[in-house]
């Protein structure tokens, strides 16, 4: 979880934490670090804290306890118009009483920039996300997903090397969304900036960013690479977060191995890769994603446990088949195979086994 | 207003016409006796009342001449440039004051933002004569009784009110993250406040202006009580004036008054549909 603190971080949070009303803390002791370069979002469910570290950053909040450092030095006095930090605001927060240009320009003549140089700015900003056309324009005059490309252009004209964006996307509709995404982390890697960007949205977290870290209860549960986050999960509330998850519940048996046995509160045994149990005994909630479920009893070790199960819904989706189990008096486990042609449509009534690879079943905390 | 539906009962179709000939009413008692004083004020005889001559409209029957007499004689003069000079001072300082008592009662983190509020509107509530009573005794006190800089901030705390009021309605609709947004971009606080903030609420700023103008302009029983005779208004001069000499010159000095009225009025509805268009809500 903590990162501690090297000598490239750009950004450093240590051990920061924030309250608003001197009683509950909304962050509780973040650490993170995150080189140059880095696309960094921060992702959970609205009151997790994630926003609050954003605006701390932004420095529209100021810490209650710890210090967060850019660039090596510490920003915990320096007021938001000091911090020359780019902003992407969930609402685009554009001037509405000045036009495209205008609003572009804003940041260049606080910066007391002469007009030709301001000019080529905006000039480059514009075509940069494609809007070279709609400089004369009010923001008003202008669809959601061109007034935000206009707010990433006023993010960008005056060269930040760090960029925040609040949920920039939230408010488009989904295909938009799809080529915005694509656009904004195209256009990060090129020009080499650090971003952090914040979403509730699952999917564009694990799509646009060099790493994850998805924040929960005002701490950080796990920061990774998208693939770590979605295949090796450090604690249940990751594992349920970040995309489908079945999940069982039961006490460790046995560790051994490296494996754990965990028997289900059902009575059944099974096979189980522990990750956040350390002792026999423990109670523990084992995950397993859907598509890991194998009804092939082949593929699997010879030893490996398998459980009984019964269809209840067979859900044919084109590319993949959805199966609705009950497995260990639960009855909504989800097991998804491919459209293959040895692979069989199974009927509601059906009986089967299941089971899986141990290191595909983590065993997390309870 | 709307046609009556096809459906429409004998008593709907009565409490209709009912209705518009109340509306009808109500607008006449309103406004006839403001507009009776336009032609009245050109007549050519010292009488409030519509010569013959007026009513054959001959020409004869008209004059300027009590236009000439408020325009000349010193009688009116005074008072007419008194509140010239309290007026914009008063407005100005009711801007300012108002404008920023708004922008930090917004806030949400102010401490008794409801009873601070409440005390500031005070003025309007309270019965006007009670307020001046109450100015009379302070201002006697501290030496402002009596003063031109009294009178303005008597007339300043009359008009606080409205610039709060509407200020406060402009700020309602307005999008706090466009501050952060400027700050973000460098923008300290003064300039966020002169470049962004300033330029959207300037309506609500222009439109309690008008209202805190017209208040000192109009105003005449707080400045009977705190101002003494160097500082005689023209509302002051026409209350006596209705008293003691009755001339028709007062209908020409409340034509005048009409007049400003209506040309800040209408200033106030063009500025609003301006704000409109900008905000986006109407087509423009």
């Amino acid at each position: 979880m903590a990162q501690g603190s090297s000598t490239d971080a750009f950004v450093e949070f240590e051990r920061v934490q924030k309250s608003y009303d001197g009683e509950n803390l909304v962050v509780k002791d973040l650490n993170l670090s995150l080189p140059k370069g880095e696309f960094l979002t921060m992702l959970g469910p609205s009151g997790s804290g994630k926003t609050t570290c954003l605006m701390m950053l932004a420095g529209f909040e100021t810490a209650t306890h710890g210090e967060i450092r850019l660039d090596g030095k510490s920003i915990n006095n320096i007021p938001p118009h000091k911090r020359g930090i780019g902003m992407v605001f969930q609402n685009y927060a554009l001037f509405p009483h000045m036009t495209v240009g205008e609003n572009l320009a804003f940041p260049l003549e606080v910066r007391k920039m002469g007009r030709s140089e301001r000019e080529q700015k905006i000039a480059r900003a514009l075509d940069m996300v494609q809007m070279g056309d709609f400089k004369n324009r009010r923001p008003t005059q202008l669809s959601g997903g061109q007034q935000q490309r206009i707010a990433l252009a006023r993010a960008l004209v005056f060269e930040p090397e760090l960029v925040l964006m609040d949920e920039p996307l939230g408010a488009l509709d989904k295909q938009l969304r799809e080529s915005l995404q694509f656009e904004i982390t195209e256009l990060a890697h090129r020009l080499g900036i650090t971003v952090v960007y914040v979403t509730h949205d699952q999917t564009e977290a694990l799509t646009m960013s060099d790493r994850v870290a998805v924040f929960d209860d005002g701490r950080i549960q796990q920061l990774a690479p998208p693939d770590e986050l979605y295949e090796k999960p450090q604690n249940s509330f990751v594992a349920q977060f970040i995309g489908e998850n079945n999940t069982l519940e039961g006490v460790v048996e046995k560790i051994e191995g490296g494996f754990a046995l965990v028997r289900l509160d059902g009575g059944e045994v099974i096979d189980a890769l522990p990750v956040n149990v350390q002792e026999v005994g423990q109670r523990t909630r084992v995950s397993i994603r859907p598509e890991r479920v194998e009804s092939n009893l082949e593929r699997l070790h010879p030893e490996a446990h398998t459980l009984p199960a019964v269809v209840q819904e067979f859900i044919y989706m084109g590319d993949t088949f959805r199966t609705r189990l009950k497995v260990a008096g639960r009855d909504d486990f989800i097991m998804k195979t491919r459209n293959a042609p040895d692979q069989p449509r199974l009927k509601p009534g059906q009986e089967i086994r299941i089971g899986w690879l141990a290191e595909d079943c983590r065993a997390l905390d309870a | 207003m709307a046609a009556l539906p096809p459906y429409a009962s004998t008593g709907q179709k009565i409490w209709h016409y009912a209705y518009r000939a109340i509306c009808a009413a109500i607008f006449f008692f309103l406004i006839a006796p403001i507009l009776v004083i336009i032609p009245l004020s050109f007549n050519a005889e010292n009488f409030f009342t519509f010569t013959p001559e007026m009513l054959r409209l001959d020409p004869e029957g008209y004059s300027l001449k009590h236009y000439r007499d408020f325009f000349g004689n010193p009688d009116w003069q005074v008072p007419l440039w008194n509140s010239l000079k309290i007026a914009p001072v008063a407005t100005f300082l009711s801007v300012a004051l108002g404008t920023l008592a708004a922008i930090g009662l917004s806030q949400p983190h102010v401490p008794f933002r409801r009873a601070i509020m409440a005390t500031l509107i005070s003025p309007m509530i309270v019965p006007l004569i009670i307020s001046a009573a109450g100015m009379y005794f302070f201002y006697s006190r501290i030496g402002l009784q009596g003063t031109y800089w009294g009178v303005v901030l008597a007339h300043a705390a009359l008009g606080i009110p409205f610039v709060i009021i509407t200020v406060t309605a402009t700020l309602v609709g307005f999008d706090r993250s466009l501050t952060r947004a400027a700050a973000n971009l460098g923008a300290g606080p003064v300039r966020t406040f002169f470049k962004v903030q300033m330029p959207l609420i300037l309506p609500g700023v222009v439109s309690g202006g008008l209202f805190a103008f017209i208040t000192s302009f109009d105003e005449v029983v707080v400045v009977l009580f705190v101002g003494s005779a160097g500082q005689k208004t023209l509302p002051w001069q026409m209350f006596t004036g209705l008293r003691e000499q009755i001339s028709p010159t007062i209908l020409a000095a409340a034509t005048v008054l009409i007049s400003i009225s209506v040309v800040l009025l209408v200033t106030l509805e063009v500025l609003r549909r301006r704000s409109e268009r900008l905000r986006g809500m109407s087509p423009g």
